[in-house]
């Protein structure tokens, strides 16, 4: 099968074969990640730019590292040396990486859209590192990725998102992909958190408490709470969210037994996910992080055009 | 210039007349209306046959951009647009640079548009200094320069306090308060209508409670003080029930909707479309059918565009940077035609709500074809097709959603004070 988009932009717009693809081509890439050279001459000549308009320390690193290991070479701009705070905008500062040649761009962005608004303009390949509140497609492959592993399988899967809903691109990117892979899709938050209309977008249930979106689920994902961002008028404070919506040893047991337990990172300890969960024998945390390499490593590769051997 | 626009369709609600029949205008004013009309000496004759001959269309609100902001706008070019769109007057707002918060800017706009415009301006002027909601501006002297209503528009004047004295300080003055009815802090940093499409989107956005909220405070104020307001630019279901409720209590309520509430839904924002994006949002297709309601029961007065240039370079860019509004003067009439065409509207109610109540609400002594009036006429070909295409119109701007896109009908032939202001070319 061959991938047919030059850009990763969402997963809203990928089909189920295509999410297929990408995980199934992540799967192959992380024997590259267990050798002892972790390098394959895949992209050699390929030229990425990772431009980061906010701030990140793991997808941009993971993204370098699934470039690196692919022999391409890759750059890194973030906001701080950029030109963006001169005064420039989006278009002219990609017009002029442009001009560089670049074969990728791979950006994150706090406006939703930017990615879409920058392929009209540009003709190198896009990959999304985040937009706004929109989708971060590499989280919720690398998300899919890890189910896989526990559970073979991601079809039938009970798959609690816990937190903000609302603000979350990371949510959105889960519930665009799980629901075509045929997951089901259960949510929990403060009604503030809820965005209208969010069931219309898969097969996804909102619920009215913690507990009845993590019940026999098979996963519980847990989302980041800003606290500048969420402290303002969408909660009292973190205490109360904690109280209501943060995970801990014992409602965990509501989860199946075997339950994984994943968090984006970087985590809030104590607000939206106890210590003792995530460093207890259900988090995948870590393994999330491990696929996100292999799941970069995929997209650079199918973006450029590239067919599995 | 005298004129004998023949054998047209003439509809002037303001009399009750829906016949073919001939006008002629001597001296810029309407002499007469009748069947087999001479052309008085020296007329240029209209041949009219086919179309829709009526009162001239108004446009209550508008942005002209001039003064400080003409890269947009300005007066020629905005006129221009307008009698292109089949607008023989149009009601400027105040957020120019500076604000028409005083009669120096008020006199410029006038005088500029009586020497270079090609259609009547009526300046609005601001309810706050600066339309910075905090002082009220000079309202009396405003309207002695020929200011026809005050609006912070753009804006909404947030203090309850300070609107209510607005209110009651503009009916000493005799002008019209217009409101931009939106509660601020439920608006918030919102880019688009809140709602599901902004959920897949991932955008920010503004509830329809932050108009219906605002509407329900101004209409609540002006049944209070007993003094007029106009709703500028409604775009829910909610406040058009407000309205309506208003209304049959007797308040002194008005309102507005433009083109874009009626035609469009917010999935019009899909593809991060800055042409869709403007404030209020486009809405949900039940707030379209409640705006088509309250059109054809009266409920909403008047067909307004809100024409919003703006430069390309402040709408091609990222979603949330983008400003809002869209231009409107051109696309307008066969917009609110489509309206008479799915039966919304009759013939007749659409132009009482583009031309004779506009004109009754700010008193602008227009709207009627009646012998004696200043001969602003319209001349509509309900059939033509024709596809919107950015170099062709004629406002600076080309921030429309509509570009690419089909319309049927289009004003042939726009008449201002007795004189042919634009005369469309076969």
């Amino acid at each position: 099968m061959e991938f047919k988009h030059k850009h990763i932009i969402a997963l809203r717009d990928l089909n189920k074969a295509e999410i297929e693809l990408l995980l199934s081509t992540a799967e192959n890439m992380r024997e590259v990640n267990s050798r002892d050279i972790k390098k394959v001459p895949t992209l050699r000549g390929k030229t990425i730019i990772n431009l980061f308009y906010e701030a990140s320390t793991r997808t941009r690193t993971s993204f370098e590292l699934a470039g690196k290991r692919l022999s391409a070479d890759t750059v890194n701009i973030s906001t701080s040396t950029s030109s963006s705070t001169k005064g420039e905008t989006l278009s002219d500062t990609a017009l002029n990486l442009l001009a560089m040649k670049p074969d990728i761009i791979v950006m994150r962005h706090s406006v939703s859209g930017s990615h879409y608004y920058l392929a009209n303009k540009i003709n190198c390949s896009i990959i999304n590192a985040g937009d706004g509140a929109h989708e971060h497609p590499s989280q919720g492959l690398l998300d899919m990725l890890t189910m896989k592993d526990k559970f073979g399988r991601l079809d039938g899967l009970k798959v609690a998102i816990v937190g903000d809903i609302a603000h979350s691109r990371v949510a959105r990117s889960n519930i665009q992909g799980l629901t075509k892979l045929g997951s089901s899709v259960y949510l929990a938050g403060p009604p503030t958190m809820m965005p209208p209309g969010v069931e219309r977008l898969g097969n996804v249930t909102v619920c009215a408490t913690m507990k009845e979106a993590i019940q026999d689920a098979d996963v519980v994902m847990m989302l980041r709470i800003q606290q500048e961002r969420q402290g303002k008028t969408l909660m009292p404070n973190a205490r109360e969210y904690s109280r209501y919506f943060g995970l801990n040893p014992e409602n965990v047991k509501w989860a199946k037994p075997n339950a994984m337990v994943m968090h984006p990172g970087p985590i809030n300890r104590g607000v939206e996910m106890s210590s003792f969960v995530v460093d207890g024998d259900q988090s995948w945390i870590l393994k999330q992080v491990e696929n996100g390499v292999a799941v970069r490593m995929s997209m650079l590769y199918h973006v450029c055009g590239g067919e599995l051997e | 210039m005298n004129l004998l626009i023949k054998g047209g369709r003439v509809i002037d609600p303001s009399q009750g007349i829906d016949e073919v029949l001939d006008l002629v205008v001597e001296n810029g004013v309407v002499k007469e209306i009748g069947t087999g009309l001479a052309a008085p000496a020296g007329a240029e004759v209209v041949d009219a046959a086919g179309r829709y001959v009526v009162p001239g269309l108004i446009d209550m609100h508008v942005h002209l951009r001039d003064p400080g902001l003409e890269y947009k706008e300005d007066i020629v070019s905005g006129t221009k647009a307008a009698v292109a769109g089949g607008f023989t007057s149009v009601c400027c707002m105040p957020n120019t640079k500076p604000v028409i918060d005083n009669k120096a800017v008020a006199s410029y706009i006038i005088t500029k548009a009586k020497v270079e415009g090609c259609c009547n301006v009526f300046p609005i002027g601001s309810i706050t200094q600066g339309m910075a909601g905090e002082r009220l501006a000079e309202m009396g002297e405003l309207k002695e320069t020929g200011c026809v209503a005050v609006s912070d528009d753009g804006k909404p004047v947030a203090n309850a306090e300070l609107m209510r004295r607005a209110l009651e300080y503009a009916r000493g003055i005799g002008i019209m308060v217009i409101s931009h009815a939106e509660e601020p802090a439920l608006v918030g940093a919102g880019t688009m209508n809140e709602g599901y499409t902004s959920t897949e989107l991932g955008l920010k956005g503004i509830p329809r409670v932050a108009e219906d909220i605002a509407t329900a405070r101004d209409v609540m104020l002006a049944e209070y003080t007993n003094s007029p307001v106009h709703i500028a630019h409604v775009s829910t279901k909610g406040s058009v029930r407000l309205i309506r409720e208003a209304k049959a209590r007797g308040v002194k309520v008005t309102c507005e909707t433009a083109p874009h509430y009626f035609t469009l839904t917010d999935d019009a924002v899909r593809g991060y479309n800055t042409n869709a994006k403007m404030n209020p949002p486009l809405r949900e297709a039940d707030d379209v059918a409640a705006i088509k309601a309250g059109l054809a029961d009266g409920t909403i007065d008047c067909i307004a565009t809100d024409h919003a240039p703006h430069h390309l370079d402040e709408k091609d860019m990222e979603f949330n940077e983008a400003l809002n509004g869209i231009v409107g003067l051109e696309t307008s009439l066969p917009l609110s035609l489509q309206l008479v065409r799915d039966g919304v509207l009759t013939f007749q109610q659409m132009v009482e709500r583009m031309s004779c109540n506009p004109a009754n609400i700010l008193s602008l002594g227009r709207g009627s074809l009646k012998a004696g009036t200043p001969a602003d006429i319209t001349v509509i070909d309900p059939d033509a097709e024709w596809t919107v295409e950015p170099e062709k119109l004629a406002s600076k701007s080309k921030n429309s959603p509509w570009l690419g896109a089909k319309m049927k009908g289009c004003a042939v032939c726009t008449v201002v004070g007795g004189k042919i202001a634009f005369n469309r070319k076969a």
